[in-house]
């Protein structure tokens, strides 16, 4: 399919063409810019959800019952689901998990023109995302979805990617023993924005609610220690550096059964107003602005990388540097020196 | 002992060694089909360790190790039992008749997919589906005909059937009623054993815990109602099938069993009562000593399990009495006549292992449902073996081959492990450790790997499988195959309608009310479901009501 | 970037033998590949659906439950009901097939039919010679 094809029929609500050109943008087609700068304009409507945590607590049927929620509530849902793929062979195993619903409970979410799923390999890269995951979020958003879920690898590292690209992050866990040190060790209490204790029906719920509402309360108790200190210290609290997602915004702990449907709709709930809550403190604009900051440094930085490529002898440079004859501070005086001379004749 | 110990190394010092320097052997090391290592030979060193009256003794006797009856097949052979079942029950019992002319003792009944999951014929999830792989039953008038001239008296009849286990259970009894058979005198075994679906088979329709209370609904009112119809056949075959390993397929049927027995006695049924009435199906496979190693371990494992864990008094409680069914999954479609000789080497694994009935393969069925001709061979193969091979005429021949013994014990031994790993997982309980089991995907993961490792064995030539990965041949194939009539649907379909619109549809709202109050309040839902099938419910509109009240069950994806 | 293959490993129908699919699954992810499997009991519509969102290369269906030629032709013509264009996958079958419907599925638009015992190795050599093919003869 022509580009002109594809933005077209992604911006009319073809399906299809959603499905191409995430295809293109995934595996970087060179086609790929042109239909991002296309549709751009078209994004920032959508409400971008993230939900990590550990293997096995239940992520992805927990993303089908909120889809339900969601649907129930007249929302157009988009989901993104990442899976570890082989940095090696390259292979993957994909969405091989929820995919919604059992036979005869058939609410046809699978066949719902109102819902789309995609699964993505993270081919390799760390973090929980796949390289090209904010991408694809942008063009499920144009295409129109009002929630859009990201649903993190799971593989039980450090995920914390995910604040990247989403607007609301959900942290999952279930009771089980271990929980705690493990939670601790990823730094998952520094990005959720939502805690669900999943599988709360087995024993020991209680135990990791109370123990969470505990650290998530500690971490308010030592805002308010900070900002008792000196002026400068409390002048950087207020600014958000330290701790922008606990100043009036308590993480919720919601208890789920995401099986049986048990506190899905309190966990919709909290999404909504934890949105709310966003748009009215302006909190929403500046985790947008940090995004775009940092994506739009990326592609500069891309470039720039790539006129370097084009336009300098990099190469010698780089080969008198192997010799110890420059050292790297000057080399890249050089390069950058070389680029600006030479960018010009773009 | 010692001079034996001295002879070994002797013998491996002077002879084995010089030799496998100057002649080599095909393989560094020699593995059973489960990947046990095994030795170039065994001798009683090997099995010193056992005690043979404790451990192998007399067949008929505790721990049963050599057969469930002193003098086995000098009494009376096996059932030879041919699982059957296409089309409409018009089809399926013209088929049955042929069996049972050409010498078959015992019915096995193959159901279609939809009568399997609980769906009637006219359900969209149906379509396609009718009376392709078995007999499509709707209603008890599918069952009227699909019996028709078949006493109940006089057969003993099989049931592949789990999800609906307690409907078609009830369909047979109306069946004796209707022949005014008592229900006391009927023979025959529902599969109904959902833990396996979970692990393997998949034919999944509640949440595993309200499956495991109809089956334990089943138990109870059985053991009431019809005490000479085994009300489960515990079953590895699928579990083998999904590509298991035997010590797997033996471990987790044991524990399977276990758990059974574990929630029948949370319930208060007397174990001692309900026991002659459990049964087990396992699968016989191409490593024929592995496969009578296994047979000989699990009867010895059952009878310990029943008499010193659970207290069974009476000795027939110890008995672990099963079908066999030949592997389907070692069939192939390539020079499909191959398949006649695997499935007689798995067969005799089956007789020289005791069993008590069993069902061997036919040559052409990795391609269709099988031909008469194919059927034909297939039990003409155990009539060989019963008549023609003499190995019946002695009981449990193989023991005391150290070979033999040795590998029944290790099967044994390894199957413990694993037995012990899923107690653990239930902190003490069998019953909660399978659940557990099933939630966490233990089962399914270890089924999976094993699967995966065989099939890289044949990718990678390691596992020679006749005919696919060696010998093979360019060939043309022309087997008959038999097709299922494309009408069968429709005639189905219209069957249903029919019988739908002649019964008393209040009798059948009345009958499906009590079955919901039943469910709901936890009564026993036999009662309610005996009634329904009587008034000519569909298994559908029955099943439809246990799923509303206990919800689906969506099977997480294991790969 | 290269771009990766995906794969979508469908169970249609109300079998319940996964072992095949399964399998092949992983060891058409070890080659390389990017897999969606479905998991059970999917009818021809879902299949159909996940096949153009996620925008597959390859379709491949597996059923034991002889209702192949009912149920593969109706997965096809969901593709092309969804927007998607059948002519530049590959449309794959395995499962207990008799050789009179292995024609009869050819005739469908299926690409290829595996029976039992088919080395995976083989089904991975068709895909990545008879994809690039396919697709060269659609554009032409």
């Amino acid at each position: 399919m022509k580009v002109e094809e594809l933005v077209e029929g992604l911006l009319s609500g073809n399906r299809r063409a959603l499905a191409r050109a995430i295809t293109y943008v995934e595996n970087e087609y060179p086609e790929s810019k042109e239909i991002m700068k296309r549709i751009f304009t078209n994004t920032g409507k959508a409400h971008i959800v993230g939900l990590t945590g550990f293997p096995g607590v239940g992520k992805s049927t927990l993303v089908s019952k909120l889809t339900e929620e969601f649907r129930k509530r007249g929302k157009k849902v988009g989901i993104i689901a990442i899976d570890p793929g082989s940095p090696f062979t390259g292979g993957a195993l994909l969405g091989d998990r929820l995919r919604l619903d059992g036979m005869d409970s058939r609410k046809p979410l699978w066949t719902d023109p109102g819902v789309f799923f995609r699964s993505m390999s993270s081919r390799g890269r760390a973090g929980g995302l796949a390289a090209k995951t904010g991408d694809v979020v942008r063009l499920l958003d144009a295409f129109g979805f009002d929630i859009i879920l990201v649903e993190t690898v799971g593989a039980g590292q450090s995920e914390v990617d995910i604040i990247e690209v989403a607007d609301t992050s959900v942290v999952v866990m279930m009771p089980e023993t271990g929980d705690e040190i493990q939670v601790n060790k990823a730094g998952i209490l520094e990005i959720g924005d939502i805690y669900v204790v999943n599988k709360a029906d087995l024993g020991g719920a209680e135990k990791v609610e109370r123990w969470l509402r505990y650290m998530l309360s500690l971490d308010e108790e030592s805002v308010q220690m900070l900002s008792q200190m000196t002026h400068a210290d409390e002048a950087r609290v207020a600014s958000g550096e330290f701790f922008e997602r606990r100043k009036g915004w308590c993480p919720p702990v919601i208890k789920t059964v995401a099986d049986k449907g048990e506190g899905i709709a309190e966990l919709a709930d909290a999404i909504e107003r934890h949105f709310k809550y966003m748009e009215e403190t302006g909190l929403i604009e500046k985790r947008r602005k940090e995004r775009v900051k940092r994506e739009l440094f990326e592609i500069v930085m891309n470039d720039v990388i790539k006129l370097v490529k084009e336009k300098t002898n990099y190469r010698d440079v780089i080969a008198k540097l192997a010799r110890n004859e420059i050292d790297p501070y000057t080399a890249a005086d050089m390069i950058v020196e070389e680029v600006l001379k030479n960018a010009k004749e773009r | 002992m010692t001079r034996i110990d001295e002879k070994r190394r002797e013998w491996e010092e002077k002879c084995l060694k010089p030799w496998l320097q100057k002649a080599g052997q095909r393989e560094e090391r020699f593995e059973t089909l489960s990947g046990v290592e095994v030795k170039t030979v065994y001798d009683p060193l090997d099995i010193e360790h056992l005690d043979f009256v404790k451990d192998i003794g007399y067949p008929g006797e505790y721990p049963f190790t050599r057969g469930v009856y002193p003098n086995m097949y000098r009494g009376r052979l096996w059932t030879m039992r041919q699982f059957s079942g296409f089309g409409t029950a018009e089809d399926t019992n013209r088929r049955w008749k042929m069996l049972l002319e050409e010498g078959e003792t015992g019915l096995s009944t193959a159901f279609d997919f939809p009568t399997l999951m609980g769906v009637d014929s006219d359900d969209p999830l149906a379509d396609g589906e009718v009376g392709k792989v078995g007999v499509a039953i709707d209603t008890l008038k599918d069952f009227e005909i699909l019996f028709d001239g078949i006493p109940l008296d006089q057969v003993s009849t099989s049931f592949t059937i789990n999800p609906p286990a307690g409907i078609i259970l009830a369909m047979y009894v109306a069946i004796a009623e209707k022949q005014r058979v008592p229900k006391e005198k009927i023979r025959g075994t529902i599969q109904n054993d959902m833990l396996k679906e979970f692990h393997a088979q998949n034919t999944l329709v509640l949440p595993p815990e309200p499956s495991l209370k109809i089956i334990v609904d089943i138990f109870e009112w059985g053991v009431e109602n019809v005490p000479k119809f085994n009300l489960i056949s515990i079953s590895g075959y699928h579990i083998r099938e999904a590509g298991s390993t035997a010590v797997q397929e033996l471990a987790f049927t044991i524990a399977d069993g276990m758990a059974y027995v574990e929630a029948a006695i949370e319930r208060g049924i007397d174990i001692d009562r309900l026991a002659p009435q459990l049964s087990f199906f396992f699968n016989s496979h191409n490593d024929f000593f592995e496969e009578i190693a296994k047979f000989r371990a699990a009867r010895r494992m059952w009878a310990k399990i029943m008499r010193d864990e659970y207290g069974a008094k009476d000795p027939r409680s110890w008995w672990l009495k099963f079908h066999t069914q030949t592997a389907g999954c070692s069939l192939t479609a390539q020079q499909p006549l191959n398949n006649v000789v695997r499935t007689t080497i798995q067969a005799m694994a089956a007789v020289l292992g005791g069993t008590q009935s069993l069902h061997t393969n036919s040559f052409d069925e990795a391609w269709a449902l099988p031909s008469e001709e194919a059927v034909r061979v297939a039990l003409r193969t155990q009539q060989i073996i019963a008549y023609e091979s003499g190995i019946p005429n002695v009981v449990d021949p193989l023991a005391g081959s150290y070979y033999v013994e040795w590998l029944t014990d290790k099967m044994e031994k390894l199957a413990w492990k694993y037995i012990e790993d899923i107690r653990k997982m239930g902190d003490g309980s069998m019953l909660r450790g399978v659940l557990r089991g099933i939630e966490n995907g233990f089962f399914v993961r270890e089924i999976s790997d094993a699967a995966a490792r065989y099939q890289r064995e044949i990718e990678e030539g390691k596992r020679i499988v006749v005919g696919v990965n060696k010998f093979t041949i360019e060939e043309e194939l022309r087997i008959p195959i038999l097709k299922v009539d494309p009408e069968v649907q429709r005639r189905q379909i219209e069957r249903l309608k029919k019988v739908k619109a002649e019964r008393d549809n209040e009798a059948v709202r009345e009958a499906l009310e009590w079955l919901r109050s039943a469910a709901e309040n936890d009564e026993n839902v036999m009662p309610p479901i005996m009634e329904a099938v009587r008034s000519y419910a569909t298994i559908g509109e029955i099943m439809g009501v246990l799923k509303e009240v206990y919800g689906t069950y969506k099977k997480p994806i294991i790969i | 970037m290269e771009k990766k293959i995906r794969v979508l490993v469908a169970k249609v129908g109300l079998d319940g033998h996964d072992r095949g699919a399964k399998v092949l699954a992983r060891f058409l992810r070890d080659s390389g590949f990017e897999v969606i499997y479905t998991g059970l009991h999917r009818t021809p519509q879902e299949v159909a659906m996940a096949a153009v969102d996620e925008d597959v290369d390859v379709v491949g269906i597996s059923l034991h439950s002889g209702a192949h030629l009912a149920l593969v032709p109706k997965v096809i013509n969901y593709i092309r009901e969804y927007g998607g264009n059948p002519d530049e996958m590959l449309i794959l079958v395995g499962g207990v097939i008799p050789t009179d419907d292995i024609v009869e599925l050819k005739k469908m638009g299926v690409d290829e039919v595996f029976i039992p015992g088919t080395p995976i190795s083989e089904i991975v050599e068709f895909i990545k010679t008879k994809l690039p093919e396919k697709r060269k003869k659609n554009e032409s």
